[in-house]
């Protein structure tokens, strides 16, 4: 019957897959969106504000649906948190575009549309990595960033407890 | 190579009794060309003769002996100078005298003991040679002839299955399963990847086979690790309840058997790296060793051979210790 010179490379068998497993939504559901830029304040006192909304069925995020407003600072502030404290690497953030906030340029500098623009882009892309990391889910600071209404720079740094 | 035009001077060379009847392998060198070279297994008899033909006829050659020597040795590549013979056989073939002819000698070095395969790895090289010697006052003429040789094993007697659960808790859960743990190297690997949670973004999935050499002992080990395949097996997301099947014919690619700590000096070991890959570019990876070795030419036909490949494929075989946090996660 079968020739023993010949490997048999028929599949293995396997449990047949559940229908509502196979067509139900995946239990990898995670999108952020960083849009609608506001610069607040008036001369040298402006920056602008960036809504960071989460929409998410993983377990782990206390919030399946969150909104919070950031700034700039408030990126980087996360980013050197998960550098000093996580073993992963950081994807990196768009630039701090230092040569925009000097004085005397033709256009708005920082505060320019394309710019701004530019930047948002880049902060979506940034956050979006991040939040998808395993290990960058198991930190305080990301849920704090995602969804609490305001950054407790004071905070205690550790480990996001498990549910 | 000879500095005086004057005397006599020899060529030397070696013939192989069964030169027409024997197989040759292809064997790569060091600098990566393929050879041709005559195989040998261990046991094997190695006969032959030496052609001593003199370049100068009508002169006489001195000599202080011609020998034939059967050597197998292990060389590595930062310590050239020590090489580490494990055969060394010798035929004196002629005492101290003179040529004055050239003549041809019969040797033969009876069922010889060739223990490990020829290696010619990244940092270490196992070879097996002849060489005839024409020994002389000031400069010897030589001539080495380098020969293949392959170890032969049959079907294992035991060849479990792999099976293990693995993942990053809360995150990726898998079994994946591979249908033995010793191939031959024109086998097959037949397994499947069962999908037990997906939280992460999965792009798509390969296997790699790799290659790792380790040459040294104690505080000096060197590791050569080396990708011999990628194999992509999945493309796209999976979600939980699937299964993934890995079919990966071996014969396709350029490998030797497993080679444990030949002679205390080196190993050449395989691995199966399970890699997942999500849509950021992070992988995810399980690698596990897998055990290779050379199938003869020869079939043996036994009983048991169909009943084996039954019971591999469908008997529930016992799953390894379950693992979990085990998967790798990088960048």
């Amino acid at each position: 019957m079968s020739d023993p010179t010949v490997a048999d490379t028929r599949r293995l068998n396997s449990k047949p897959q559940d229908l509502t497993d196979a067509y139900g939504p995946p239990s990898n559901f995670l999108e952020i969106d960083v849009y609608d830029p506001q610069t607040i304040g008036v001369g040298r006192n402006r920056f602008t504000t960036y809504e960071v909304r989460m929409q998410t069925n993983l377990p782990i995020f206390k919030l399946k649906d969150s909104v919070v407003r950031r700034r700039y600072s408030d990126f980087e502030w996360l980013k050197n948190e998960l550098e000093r404290d996580s073993k992963i690497v950081v994807p990196p953030l768009p630039g701090k575009a230092l040569k925009r906030q000097l004085p005397f340029r033709g256009d708005e500098g920082i505060f320019e549309d394309s710019f701004i623009e530019e930047r948002r882009v880049g902060l979506e892309q940034f956050i979006n990595r991040l939040a998808g990391h395993p290990l960058a889910q198991n930190e305080r600071c990301l849920h704090m960033f995602l969804q609490d209404e305001s950054i407790d720079r004071n905070y205690i740094p550790g480990k996001q407890p498990q549910r | 190579m000879s500095f005086f035009s004057f005397g006599q001077s020899a060529e030397i060379d070696v013939v192989l009794t069964d030169a027409e009847t024997r197989k040759k392998a292809e064997h790569k060198t060091e600098d990566g060309k393929k050879d041709k070279y005559f195989l040998f297994y261990d046991g094997e008899t190695v006969a032959g003769k030496v052609n001593v033909t003199l370049k100068n006829p009508g002169k006489r050659l001195e000599h202080q002996g011609i020998k034939i020597e059967f050597v197998g040795q292990i060389e590595l590549y930062y310590d050239r100078g020590n090489h580490h013979e494990f055969v060394s056989l010798v035929k004196d073939l002629a005492r101290p005298g003179e040529l004055t002819q050239s003549q041809t000698f019969d040797f033969e070095f009876t069922h010889v003991e060739k223990p490990y395969e020829s290696y010619t790895g990244q940092n270490v090289k196992l070879r097996y040679f002849l060489r005839a010697t024409v020994s002389r006052r000031l400069n010897d003429i030589s001539k080495e002839m380098d020969i293949v040789v392959h170890t032969l094993s049959t079907y294992p007697e035991l060849n479990s299955s792999i099976k293990m659960e693995v993942g990053i808790e809360d995150c990726l859960h898998i079994e994946f399963e591979y249908n033995k743990s010793k191939y031959h190297l024109k086998d097959v690997i037949v397994g499947k990847i069962y999908f037990l949670l997906v939280r992460i973004k999965i792009k798509h999935m390969e296997i790699d086979i790799i290659k790792r050499e380790t040459t040294g002992t104690g505080p000096s080990v060197y590791h050569e690790n080396d990708t011999i395949a990628k194999y992509e097996i999945m493309d796209g997301a999976p979600v939980r309840g699937e299964s993934i099947p890995i079919r990966l014919f071996l014969a396709g690619y350029e490998m030797t058997p497993t080679m444990r700590d030949i002679n205390k000096k080196f190993s050449v070991r395989y691995y199966l790296n399970l890699v997942l890959i999500d849509e950021e570019e992070r992988r995810y990876f399980k690698q596990q060793e897998i055990t290779l070795w050379r199938k003869g030419d020869v079939v043996r036909k036994s009983m048991s051979s169909q009943a084996t490949i039954g019971a591999q494929r469908f008997e529930g075989s016992k799953s390894s210790v379950s693992s979990m946090l085990d998967l790798k996660c990088r960048a």
